[in-house]
């Protein structure tokens, strides 16, 4: 065991590498540069050049590459082109705002899709479980910012309960956190119900039905414990995915979160910042797969990882 | 050939083959029973033929200016918007912030969601079931190269990867290729692949070892007759479903893409750019994005309801 996540943690950086290269390699495939003339602001011929040499844009690109390995090993991600501040920086200002937004939606999808999945599966067929499936059809399937513009619509701007844009209150977070929340709870809905009824089916229910257990007992000890591993292990990329598929909503209320930053960053073609939030949300899904895989072998005794 | 003719050659086939064209009957029956299934078939036609007819259906060019200066509300105007003054009966649903035709950019915004729907996941299916197989059958040097692209693009963050690789390419030639439709196609197919090349891989890896194929290699046949007659034909199921479920989320990634500004490029409409465009005057006059919205929720869901359809018709033991 301690060998394969040794191994699997060793893993990470070729593939992160391979990431940094093709993100660099595309960056920098990009006609023009960020320093070009705009008609608006002519620049003097001199101040370009300094800034290409101050930046390093006037190097080949292989010594450009080196030196941003160079610099990413000692975790210097370099400055951000347009803004004041270094690309750590403004991910260590902003991404607290994407990863408590995550979060959030995290727990409250918990909240919600845990019991519906549960219900859903115990009482197949009723009410209950024909709505869980609603929800799971329309939150897997209609997009995200689908579902904010009407969110936006109805409660912000004709019940005026919430405020359009923006963030800091708890009023400002209702919605995006609820609409971030959206597809994870469709989601996790539908892998609860599903494991749970596959759980329900197995032989170790029959036979604790036929010892004479009370049903309670039989969903709590032998069902759920059981159902729940599927769940478990799919929390992992659920975070992942809340945290790095926040950019939409972020982009859409106006929130201060690395999300907007790396939409912004991509229409102002500040590569250094593209590619630094490229990254770490590379690393982030990396991790979190990693940590699925070591998980799942640890609470399923069933399976045994490979050597 | 007349509906006789046909039919008897049916029966015809159906002795030869019956096993693999009755699996097909039972899916195809066990779908038309499945109402929302149908419901979503109907959907997905009537944006086809608005697609296919948009220069005829469309009242006005999609990227003209009618009302110069402003925007004008639908004339079938709800409650919400009864209070804007200003209402045409020539545009129907109103006009947008620079005063073109919302019913019209409507329309042909439904040509561009089909063909970047079916286009890029034509592409990765004709890769991907190529690769999928030659790696699955043969092994060896095709089939580790395969696996370490996969490991590769399996460490991307897809949408986010195709939101880099149209902010760079953006402005490239290639971007520029029929308002960035090509690199639409192309950026989704990348992503796509080998997510379908892994499938039939699958696939092949497991049929390959059944007797029949077996019996085709032992009387000789040519491994193109094997893939191309015993293991493709046997390969689709999972494939078909794959490619119903591949269509509305190359839809979606279009619809995302434009929406956050590095898409089809305007003034092309798309319901995406749409949407991008609207927001900024969201608050005063919403209907040039509700729209949109309800456009691509309503194409969305008759896609998954035909996805669901045939998963279930298919393999009705495939659940989740």
């Amino acid at each position: 065991m301690l060998t394969y996540v040794v191994r699997r943690v060793l893993l990470l950086f070729p593939t992160l590498f391979v990431v940094a290269v093709i993100v660099f390699a595309l960056a920098h495939a990009a006609p023009g540069s960020p320093f070009d003339p705009n008609p608006d602001r002519p620049l003097p011929p001199q101040t370009v050049e300094r800034l290409n040499r101050y930046y390093g844009v006037d190097r080949p690109l292989y010594e450009q590459f080196a030196m941003y390995m160079g610099n990413l090993v000692r975790l210097d991600l370099g400055r951000s082109l347009v803004q004041d501040r270094t690309v750590a920086q403004i991910i260590g200002q902003q991404f607290p705002v994407s990863a408590q937004l995550g979060l959030q939606a995290l727990f409250l999808a918990l909240a919600i899709a845990l019991p519906l999945g549960v219900i859903s599966a115990l009482r197949q067929n009723s009410a209950i479980d024909h709505g869980g499936i609603l929800l799971a059809t329309l939150g897997t399937t209609v997009p995200s910012f689908v579902v904010a513009i009407f969110a936006i619509y109805l409660f912000g701007l004709n019940l005026g309960l919430v405020p359009l844009v923006g963030w800091g209150t708890p009023k400002h977070m209702i919605l995006p956190t609820a609409i971030l929340a959206l597809g994870a709870t469709a989601f996790l809905t539908r892998i609860t119900r599903a494991s749970m009824l596959e759980a329900i089916r197995q032989d170790y229910v029959r036979t604790a039905r036929s010892k004479g257990l009370s049903e309670q007992t039989i969903v709590v000890w032998h069902v759920l414990r059981n159902a729940m591993i599927p769940v478990a292990t799919i929390i992992g990329p659920a975070t992942a995915a809340l945290v790095t598929g926040s950019f939409i909503i972020e982009w859409f209320f106006a929130i201060p979160g690395i999300g907007r930053e790396f939409v912004l960053s991509i229409n102002r073609r500040d590569y250094p910042l593209i590619m630094g939030v490229y990254l770490l949300y590379a690393l982030i899904i990396a991790v979190a797969n990693l940590v699925v895989d070591i998980v799942y072998g640890l609470i399923d005794p069933r399976i045994r990882v490979s050597k | 050939m007349s509906l006789a003719a046909a039919q008897e050659r049916a029966a015809e086939l159906n002795v030869i083959s019956r096993k693999q064209r009755s699996l097909w009957q039972d899916a195809r029956y066990r779908f038309v029973r499945n109402r929302a299934a149908m419901f979503g078939l109907v959907v997905i036609a009537l944006a086809g033929l608005l697609a296919i007819f948009a220069p005829v259906l469309a009242p006005y060019d999609p990227t003209a200016t009618f009302t110069a200066g402003g925007r004008q509300a639908p004339t079938l105007a709800d409650p919400f918007w009864a209070g804007t003054k200003y209402v045409d009966p020539r545009y129907a649903l109103g006009t947008d912030q620079i005063g073109r035709d919302i019913l019209s950019r409507l329309i042909w915004s439904s040509r561009v969601s089909m063909v970047v729907g079916f286009v890029p996941v034509a592409i990765v299916f004709l890769i991907g079931v190529s690769v999928g197989m030659l790696a699955g059958y043969h092994g060896g040097w095709i089939d580790q190269i395969l696996m370490r692209i996969t490991d590769v693009v399996y460490a991307f963050p897809d949408l986010l990867f195709l939101i880099i690789i149209f902010a760079t390419l953006r402005t490239h030639p290639i971007g520029d290729l029929m308002g960035g439709l090509v690199l639409m196609f192309a950026g989704i197919a990348i992503v796509n692949w080998v997510g379908m090349a892994r499938l039939v891989r699958g696939q092949v890896l497991s049929l390959k070892e059944k007797e029949y194929v077996e019996a085709a290699r032992a009387i000789g046949a040519p491994a193109t007759r094997i893939m191309s007659r015993h293991l493709l034909p046997n390969a689709l199921g999972p494939v078909v479903v794959a490619v119903a479920f591949g269509i509305p989320s190359a839809m979606l990634a279009e619809g995302t893409l434009s929406f956050i500004g590095v898409g089809i490029r305007p003034p092309t409409a798309t319901w995406g750019v749409m949407i991008n465009e609207g927001y900024q005057v969201f608050s005063t006059s919403p209907w040039p994005v509700l729209m949109p919205a309800a456009c691509i929720a309503v194409v969305m869901l008759a896609f998954t309801f035909v996805g669901d359809g045939i998963r279930d018709a298919i393999d009705p033991r495939m659940k989740i």
